[in-house]
């Protein structure tokens, strides 16, 4: 065999691949960044938002499930592409009711940033308005259904990492939800802890530890930037 | 939550206790205990679903979660009769919604409710599979009533009323008939004289592999993959065990051949089963029967039966020295998604029947993580005919790319509904003289989630290189309007949509409520050409990387409609510039209902006229 590492190429530059990488993997070691919303190394992947997808030979693939395979052309920064990481980020904005400037995870918040990385500046579809109860419950840890985008990051850490099982995935279609196991269905009696990875690994602001909302201020946050510090 | 929902009786332990212990308690048969308590019970409450997960090892959350997946599942009370009309467009332009609501108004109730005494509820599901002698409506997810008409809606309104038994209602009213039309080799089924299982069985696996690549099959499920590289991937796999599905959730709406294979030639069917099986070195086969299609069980279980006291399943099958296989019947539970490969192997193992993340594909790792082959009905049937006939045979009926014979299943604006078996490659228009279509105007070929073919390509011919089709063939003439046809299909989409992915889950919807405004739901005259456009850009989302094939076709009737049929959405876009669908008077109404005001100033009179 050759000495030399097998890659693929991902928007003309090669990326060194590694047995069992996905290309989301493979690239983020490479340093370059496929946006993502659903996925995090922690834990398995759900392949559920879709803004992953790139075009694997020309055939659309999430790439934070996908096997890297070598000598691939992978394509991701494209004008299609772009638009269509838009238009799942505006389906994601009319599905739930995120309002930026209410929310403590504002800076933090992963969709925000993708959002504003992908230049969204208006809804593009109409609001779909859903009617979803606040579950305040829990001691320390708040549930605001309206923020969560299905990503499963908070059931795939519970089960993978805190051994739990305090989340899963319930109804189906428009309807689909996220269900706590506890006999009430409400986070205060579940055995889910403050301390818990799933209590921390929500990229939106639907999974929330309480009383630390505020503690880092607006403008010295995760993503906050030049402009944005004010 | 009421006291009555979080206490179980001691009537719903038993019954739960009595299923889950048939189930030997087995985590994966968690949809067939959830179904089989509910027949009991009629519902299943949160009491009654912590009970089973306990009992399983499954996290309650886990069982509400498969509970609240499938859509014939009830997790609030719902009447001790529970009627559910069939809702295909077929079934609606046989006037199925205007005797729904005769039914309704007969009874008191409305749609998706149960009347106060808990005696009735009446709903629509999708299609059930009768399009041909429709409208029909599901009975307890158990029995099918077949050629609903304002008559028959009367008696069984009385019945009702009457609290009559079902075992008392008419035998006539459930009488499905097999609407065969025009058989060829499946529909005629197997010659008298044809080689017997166990003599078919006495080749070796490979030869059967061989023929059966011979013959060209192509998976007559949809996709149309070549069944014998299917079988030798998972023959190639690593892995002790294997399994063989034969995939009975015949979801697509207008589809009913795989209802008639089953219920006329079901040894042909199994024959295939086994013979795939032999094939690829299985010990266990599954029949996933959809659950509008319960009312089979008995006679498939006898089928099954019969087939192990003559010793074709069971160990040494066939005669075969060490060829141990069987088959059981697992039922589905209303939901379309789980024909979806995946998606049913998941249903299998007791979960949501959301479909996983390939590779690894079911022939590498299925169920359980066994290398599994799933195949349509009409493709296990097939096979047990190439079996018997060689391969070769089969490779000279159709075309040189579609092999074989294809079943349509035809319905909707023609004189003679039923079943149309011919070899792959024949013209849409001679299928369409044949049926007795008159003035056609387009025909939905492969069901909502294959081709909208305008009149213009009737010359086209049924064939995976033409136009290909897992077997619907709903005929609309001149009369019928294609824009509430397609809207029909989104709704189905929408509904079905197993809620995973984003653009599948909030796309299908948001293509719903644009179509709902263009059909001036809301009033008329706010649509412009800004929602055509708009259409356009969910089209491109959904056909640009959803997880699975449902959110790739949903959108399939709309941009087939949108180019065949234009006109149907423009006459409808009018508005000069963007409206938003916002109902300002409905908006008041938290308004008026706090004041207490019901007086005209109370009002805003902006859509419909005074």
């Amino acid at each position: 065999m050759s000495g030399v590492d097998p890659t693929f190429d991902l928007d003309g530059q090669p990326v060194a691949l590694q047995p069992g990488d996905t290309i989301l993997t493979a690239a983020a070691r490479a340093g370059l960044d496929i946006p993502h919303l659903c996925w995090s190394e922690e834990v398995s992947g759900s392949a559920s938002c879709r803004l992953c997808t790139v075009l694997a030979d020309g055939r659309p693939v999430a790439a934070c499930v996908t096997p890297a395979v070598a000598g691939q052309k992978v394509d991701c920064r494209t004008a299609s592409l772009a638009t269509q990481r838009l238009r799942l980020l505006q389906m994601l904005f009319v599905e739930g009711n995120h309002f930026c400037p209410g929310c403590e995870k504002s800076g933090n918040c992963v969709l925000q940033v993708q959002a504003e990385r992908a230049g969204m500046t208006d809804l593009n579809f109409e609001v779909l308005n859903p009617e979803r109860p606040v579950d305040a419950s829990h001691p320390d840890v708040l549930f605001e259904p309206n923020r969560c985008i299905l990503c499963q990051l908070c059931v795939r850490a519970s089960d993978e990492i805190d051994g739990k099982r305090v989340f899963a995935i319930g109804g189906h279609g428009i309807a689909t939800r996220l269900l706590i196991d506890s006999p009430s269905g409400r986070l205060g009696d579940s055995a889910l802890s403050v301390d818990d990875r799933s209590a921390h690994i929500c990229p939106v602001g639907a999974l929330l530890p309480k009383r630390v909302g505020f503690a880092v201020p607006i403008g010295q946050r995760r993503f906050d930037t030049e402009d944005t510090r004010g | 939550m009421g006291d009555a929902a979080d206490i179980m009786s001691e009537a719903a332990r038993a019954a739960a206790d009595a299923v889950l212990d048939r189930w030997q308690r087995d985590p994966h048969a968690l949809v067939q205990v959830l179904r089989e308590t509910q027949a009991i019970m009629h519902w299943l409450s949160r009491p009654l679903l912590a009970h089973i997960a306990a009992a399983l090892g499954l996290t309650r959350a886990q069982v509400e979660g498969v509970a609240g997946f499938y859509r014939f599942f009830h997790t609030r009370p719902v009447g001790r009769t529970r009627l559910l009309f069939s809702d295909n467009i077929t079934d609606r332009m046989l006037g199925s919604e205007a005797l729904l609501a005769q039914l309704c108004a007969r009874l008191g109730v409305a749609p998706g409710e149960v009347d106060a005494q808990g005696r009735f509820s009446v709903d629509r599901c999708s299609c059930t599979g009768l399009c041909d002698q429709g409208p029909a409506l599901l009975v307890n997810h158990h029995q099918v009533i077949t050629r609903l008409d304002a008559t028959r809606v009367d008696a069984l309104a009385n019945l009702l009323l009457a609290d009559t038994p079902v075992e008392q209602w008419p035998a006539a009213w459930f009488t499905v008939v097999d609407g065969v039309q025009r058989a060829d080799v499946l529909l005629s089924g197997l010659a008298a004289d044809a080689p017997t299982l166990p003599a078919v069985l006495a080749q070796s696996p490979q030869a059967l592999l061989d023929e059966v690549a011979q013959s060209g099959l192509r998976g007559r499920g949809g996709a149309g993959f070549p069944t014998a590289r299917k079988w030798q991937a998972c023959r190639d796999a690593a892995g002790d065990l294997r399994v063989v599905v034969c995939n009975a959730d015949e979801g697509e709406p207008g589809t009913f051949k795989d209802r008639v294979l089953l219920a006329f030639h079901a040894d042909a069917v199994f024959d295939g089963m086994t013979v795939a099986a032999r094939a690829v070195g299985a010990q266990q086969g599954f029949l996933y029967l959809r659950g509008e299609y319960r009312y089979l069980l008995p006679q498939l279980e006898g089928v099954l039966a019969r087939r192990r006291a003559q010793g074709l399943l069971g160990r040494d099958a066939c005669g075969v020295a060490g060829f141990g296989f069987d088959i059981a019947i697992h039922l589905g539970a209303g939901a379309y998604v789980c024909g979806e490969e995946s998606a049913l192997i998941e249903s299998l193992e007791g979960k949501r029947g959301t479909p996983r993340i390939r590779p690894p594909f079911p022939v590498q790792a299925g169920y359980l993580g066994r290398p599994t082959v799933v195949n349509n009905v009409e493709t296990f049937c097939a096979v047990a005919h190439i079996a018997r006939r060689g391969g070769a045979w089969w490779a000279g009926i159709g075309t040189a790319q579609s092999t074989g014979t294809k079943i349509h299943s035809v319905s909707g604006d023609c004189a003679r509904p039923g079943l149309y078996e011919y070899p792959l490659g024949t013209p849409i228009a001679q299928i369409l003289d044949d049926c007795g279509a008159r003035d056609v105007q387009a025909v939905q070929v492969g069901g909502p989630s294959g081709t909208c073919v305008p009149a213009a390509d009737f010359g086209h011919t049924i064939a995976f290189e033409d136009v290909p089709s897992a077997g619907a063939f709903m005929v609309f003439d001149r009369t019928r309007d294609l824009f509430e046809v397609a809207r029909h299909f989104a709704r189905f989409f929408a509904h079905e949509s197993c809620g995973l992915c984003t653009p599948c889950r909030v796309g299908t919807e948001l293509v719903v409520r644009r179509l709902d405004k263009l059909a001036h739901a809301r009033g008329a005259g706010s649509a412009s050409a800004f929602d055509i456009e708009r259409l356009h850009d969910l089209d491109t989302v959904l056909h640009s990387g959803t997880h699975c094939g449902l959110g790739a076709s949903a959108c399939n009737p709309l941009r087939d409609t949108m180019r065949h049929f234009g006109a149907a959405y423009a006459q409808r876009a009018t508005a000069p510039q963007f409206q938003p669908d916002v109902d300002l008077d409905a908006e008041l109404s938290a308004a008026r209902r706090v004041t207490g005001r019901t007086d005209a100033g109370a009002h805003l009179h902006t859509d419909t006229p005074a």
